[in-house]
């Protein structure tokens, strides 16, 4: 690890000030951070210690139905509050299907936005990647990139979006609150992220500074709580990344789908909202062969980016999934396998 | 219990048999258990290790100037500086004396190689250092995979068993077989990554070493590192009370270790190298890839015709360890004509080495699935098949076993199990939410080793005793059962007895490794126990004052700190009585123990066992979990239950790992493992493992050695790794024959 400078803001306004410094990054928990330091990976000259500001630890349910969460919330606090994950559980589901229980005790609600990548080939300085040395060139591609993109990618980078979180926040609209040196803005999460193009090295539209200090869920999100949840598929139960992940929801009047979402996870360099599906199912019945046809379109433009030609069609079948499970109805308590294919399934057995 | 045949004087006291908790666990969860890395002698430096990101070719250049100007770098270490070896590193003096790579030259020959070391005031200091080396390379175009084109036939595969074995002619057991298997099975690198990374701290006074560095053979280490510097191995001392894991990989001293103990000489002050995880990928062994051709010919009774096991696999390009993959068709079913050879890639890898279970481990999993399609091709079920090929003697050797209570394995694991009434046919069974599941069993086996230990009993006249050897605790509970076989050799309660082990000033234990560890050290603290007892004995008898003057014809029994006489145990007198009126205020016993070549000679040493699994996988997404494992295993006398059980847990977890879960993932352009991490390096976590039932079936071997002790270490991968996969086939009717067995490859089983 490189030697850098430590700063310890007071105020939200002199991180912001430190932070545009050329060479500096924030810390919250640094449960992505210090790993990519201690592998060389990232060598920042400046750690901005976001820890001891005040204001950003916030859970807010708001009078309309929305909430507002503090950037510095930690993803287990979030996931266990009962009246968040009441109007949410797609979103306390996806955290509880993330990385393991130590980690969710540390890791935090802005940190989870802006972690890296998990391409073995961006956390390996000895190997050529655009998004660590823009112009390197890309080792993933011809590479052991069987878990890589497989919607949005570019020649440059075939990386993905490693996020649970991320996953149910696209579908349900969420908003990034953002501060920086000439103010406030809001962004949707849906545009927070950015595919690699020719510039895989920006990953979102933080300018140099920015903070994201909040994340807002509206109020319509919650009108999806009786018909949410998210599905992850994974090499292992816990502590795994996605193979592919699928947050579905769904408003059902009189037995008919009035308005559905759903993104998918483990597909792209961010999380992908499935718009073309969503207004595929608008207005369909609630069955096996909607679901099927809204998976199908979710993933009309995804293409192998090497190895993985496999992961279009299991990310089909978790849209499909996690849709057939949304309408089956969000279970009454959190399963003890969030996000698992082995939780049980309220109602009806799944499969003939 | 039994008594033992050669002993009079021993009754198995009360401590052999009791399932007692570990005697270091309340240090070890308190974080008092002082592992190698927890010490810092006064003025220790830090040392870091560079490695080389190639894996063929020369270092061009280093920044060594980048690296010596960093503040609290002490020192770098090169080819051009490193102190000098009294022997080349890379001199094959024994078949378990493996090349290392100490500096000795430019050359690269895998990933991972060290290439320079950095000693500095702090372990960052040095970590910064060594980044700043940058080192520049000549790569060479590199050899990775199976299918590489350097292909040799070894002259011998894992500790020294011929690479080409067989009796009777198998293509014409095939060719009259009515059933017929073929099929290819292929296994991935796997690496130890034991919780604890090897660690050495180092520390010279002028020609005398010690050492803090876990080693599962202390002799071996010392007689290395003696070797490699040109001292007597007195002069090497080396600590080893604990170590947070082995599994082979500490069997013999690494390369990285020599360094640290090279990189104090050259600093003059002592010197802590840890490796980082992601540097456990290298220089400190691995189990190879192997890719296996099993044809398997049946009547239509459902006898085995022959058995043909041809392995595939790899070493480095500079020294040889050949997986013994095939070990396993040795031994476990009757055929009129078995064959079993290999063939060997050489790859710019690491050498691989012994990891839990070698051989045994790789070759189980794809004889066990032969063994499952080859039952499925006669129509029998997999119980029945094996039971119709059971082996009443060994069959590469004919020779009996010394015991063999795998019938009661079956019968007792499959009760438990409840296997009566599963369905032949694959993707018959779904639980109530519509998983699908399978149930899959496989025979599990590990002969029965010991190697060579000593050890020392000691009774004071305080009526305590000392048992003491070089043995070694990798977490297996060693402290515990080893003190348990002393206690009662030396007729102690086991709070009266003082356990010192893992030191190299001890006597030699062996090596803990083969799961023979606890059959030897355990025959050497017995022998020793007798020989201290007998020596006690002897004073008493001969001494008129004594109640056990003149016992000598009925001899006496030595329980509970006291000799009594064998004829009338009202009589006898205490330990510290004995010693009192002799006027010596101890007594010594020295034993070793090995394997009796008669019973080599005339036996075939064996443990078994039989492992049910159940699974469910997800019909759509081809999600695998195994719900349910049932192990029954027979291993002779179990020296504390619980920690046995604890060693079946472990193995059988490592083979839902072995099928499920756990690759090097390496990318062959480069021969690097891209996955050199324990986020990306699988394996189970404990969601991953609901219910586990390990059943120790009785078994009494009146020949393997005098305790009748087998081993538990290894014999748990066994087995099970084939149950798991047998059990994703009968869920789902899709047979994957390369492992880890790959979620898509069951989801997407015949679609386009």
């Amino acid at each position: 690890m490189n030697r850098f400078d430590y700063v310890r803001p007071a105020s939200i306004a002199e991180a912001i000030a430190a932070a545009a410094e050329p060479g500096s990054a924030y810390l919250a928990s640094g449960t992505n951070l210090l790993d990519l330091m201690k592998g060389n990976v990232v060598r920042p000259a400046r750690l901005v210690d976001l820890n001891h500001l005040p204001g950003l630890d916030g859970i807010e349910l708001l009078p309309d139905g929305g909430a507002r969460i503090g950037a510095r919330v930690r993803n287990a606090d979030l996931a266990y509050h009962p009246e968040f994950s009441r109007r949410f559980p797609a979103v306390a589901e996806a955290l509880l299907s993330g990385a393991s229980a130590q980690l969710r005790n540390a890791a935090t609600v802005g940190g989870n936005l802006l972690q890296r990548t998990c391409c073995a080939y961006f956390y390996d300085p000895a190997s050529a990647c655009n998004k660590r040395d823009p112009g390197a060139g890309c080792d993933a591609r011809g590479g052991e990139n069987r878990l890589h993109a497989v919607l949005g990618w570019s020649e440059r980078c075939i990386a993905t979006h490693p996020s649970d979180f991320c996953v149910p926040l696209a579908a349900f609209g969420a908003v990034v609150e953002i501060e920086g040196q000439f103010g406030r803005r809001e962004v949707p999460l849906e545009e927070f992220h950015l595919l690699p193009g020719e510039t895989p090295e920006r990953e979102s539209v933080l300018a140099p500074g920015e903070l994201v200090v909040a994340l807002r869920l509206p109020a319509e999100a919650a009108g999806f709580a009786a018909h949410a949840r998210y599905v992850k598929l994974r090499e292992r139960t816990s502590y795994a990344f996605a193979v592919v992940s699928a947050a579905a929801g769904l408003r059902l009047e009189n037995g008919v789908i009035a308005e559905a979402r759903l993104a998918l996870g483990g597909v792209a360099a961010k999380p992908w909202r499935a718009r073309a599906a969503e207004a595929a199912l608008a207005g369909a019945r609630p069955d096996a062969a909607s679901f099927r046809r809204a998976a199908e379109a979710a993933l009309a433009e995804a293409a192998p980016s090497g190895d993985n030609a496999f992961k279009i069609e299991l990310a089909r079948r978790v849209a499909a999934r996690a849709l057939l499970l949304a309408a089956a109805g969000t279970p009454e308590r959190l399963p003890a396998l969030p996000a698992s294919a082995f939780a049980p399934v309220p109602g009806a057995s799944l499969h003939g | 219990m039994a008594e033992t045949a050669s002993a009079t004087h021993v009754r198995h006291g009360s401590s052999i048999g009791q399932p007692l908790t570990r005697r270091d666990g309340v240090l070890k969860v308190t974080g008092q258990a002082r592992y190698a890395a927890d010490n810092h002698p006064p003025g220790m430096l830090h040392a870091a290790l560079a490695v080389s990101s190639i894996a063929r070719g020369r270092v061009t250049a280093l920044d060594i100037a980048a690296a010596r100007a960093h503040p609290g770098v002490v020192e770098v270490m090169t080819p051009a500086n490193r102190p000098p070896l009294a022997l080349d590193p890379d001199a094959k003096t024994g078949p378990f004396v493996f090349r290392m790579e100490v500096l000795q030259d430019d050359r690269v020959r895998y990933a991972g190689q060290p290439i320079a070391v950095v000693i500095a005031e702090t372990l960052e200091a040095a970590t910064e250092g060594a980044a700043l080396l940058a080192p520049r390379y000549a790569a060479e175009p590199v050899e990775a995979g199976l299918d590489a084109a350097d292909v040799f036939v070894p002259e011998m595969v894992g500790p020294g068993a011929p690479a080409r074995e067989g009796y009777g002619d198998v293509e014409a057991g095939l060719a009259a077989a009515a059933r017929r298997v073929e099929a290819v099975y292929e296994t991935p690198a796997q690496y130890h990554n034991a919780m604890e990374p090897h660690a050495v701290v180092a520390a010279w006074e002028g020609d005398r070493l010690t050492l803090d560095t876990p080693s599962q053979g202390l002799a071996w280490a010392q007689d290395r590192i003696a070797g490699l510097f040109g001292l007597p191995p007195e002069n090497i001392h080396i600590r080893s009370p604990f170590l947070g894991g082995g599994f082979g990989s500490k069997g013999v001293i690494s390369g990285p270790q020599v360094l640290g103990i090279l990189a104090a000489r050259l600093v003059g002050r002592p010197v802590k190298l840890v490796l980082r995880r992601e540097q456990m990928y290298g220089p400190v062994g691995h189990r190879a890839p192997t890719r296996q051709r099993l044809r398997i010919g049946a009547g239509e009774d459902g006898g085995l015709t022959a058995l043909d096991h041809q392995v595939r696999t790899a070493t480095s390009r500079f020294d040889d360890f050949i997986e013994p993959a095939g070990s396993v068709s040795h031994t476990l079913y009757a055929a009129p004509a078995i064959a079993i050879g290999y063939d060997a890639v050489r790859l710019d890898t690491g050498t691989p080495l012994f990891m839990r279970a070698p051989g045994e481990a790789s070759g189980s999993i794809a004889l066990e699935s032969a063994i499952d399609e080859m039952a499925l091709a006669c129509g029998m079920d997999p119980l029945e098949f094996r039971l119709r090929n059971y082996a009443e003697v060994e069959p590469i050797s004919g020779k009996p076993f010394s015991s063999k209570a795998l019938r009661d394995c079956y019968a007792q694991g499959a009760a438990r199990f409840g296997w009566a009434g599963r369905p032949l046919q694959p993707r018959q069974m779904r639980d109530e939410n519509g998983l699908l599941v399978g149930w899959g069993m496989g025979t599990a086996t590990f002969p029965a080793l010991m190697f060579h230990g000593q050890a020392r009993a000691v009774l004071r006249r305080d009526g305590t005793g000392l048992a003491e050897l070089g043995a070694q605790d990798m977490g297996q509970g060693a402290w515990t059962a080893l003190a348990q076989l002393a206690a009662d050799s030396m007729g102690l309660e086991l709070d009266q007895l003082e356990f010192r082990a893992g030191d190299s000033r001890l006597p030699d234990a062996g090596i803990a490794g083969g799961s023979a560890h606890t059959a030897t050290a355990g025959a050497a603290l017995h022998n020793a126990g007798a020989e201290v007892i007998a020596r006690l004995a002897e004073l008493a008898m001969a001494d008129r004052r004594s109640p056990l003057f003149g016992a000598g014809n009925a001899g006496v029994v030595a329980r509970g700190g006291s000799l009594l006489r064998r004829d009338d145990e009202s009589r006898g007198e205490s330990y510290g009585e004995i010693l009192a009126r002799a006027g010596l205020e101890e007594i010594e016993g020295r034993g070793s123990g090995a394997m009796d070549p008669a019973v080599q000679e005339h036996y075939a040493t064996h443990a078994h066992g039989a492992v049910f699994a159940e699974v469910k996988v997800d019909p759509e997404l081809g999600q695998i979990r195994a719900t349910r494992l049932v192990g029954a295993f027979a291993a002779g006398r179990i020296v504390n239950p619980r920690l046995v059980r604890s060693q079946y847990y472990g193995g059988m977890i490592w083979g839902v790992s072995f099928a499920l879960h756990e690759q090097a993932v390496m990318d062959k352009r480069t021969g690097r493992v891209m996955n050199a991490n324990l986020g990306e390096y699988h394996v189970p976590v404990n969601a991953d493992v609901p219910s586990l039932e390990a059943i120790l079936v009785d078994e009494v071997d009146p020949h393997v050695n005098p305790l009748g002790i087998k081993g538990v270490g290894e014999i748990g991968i066994t087995g099970t790794a084939g149950a798991v996969a047998n059990a994703v086939w009968h869920a789902t009717g899709v047979r994957v024959r390369r492992f880890p067995i790959a979620l898509e490859e069951l989801a997407l089983a015949g679609a386009e």
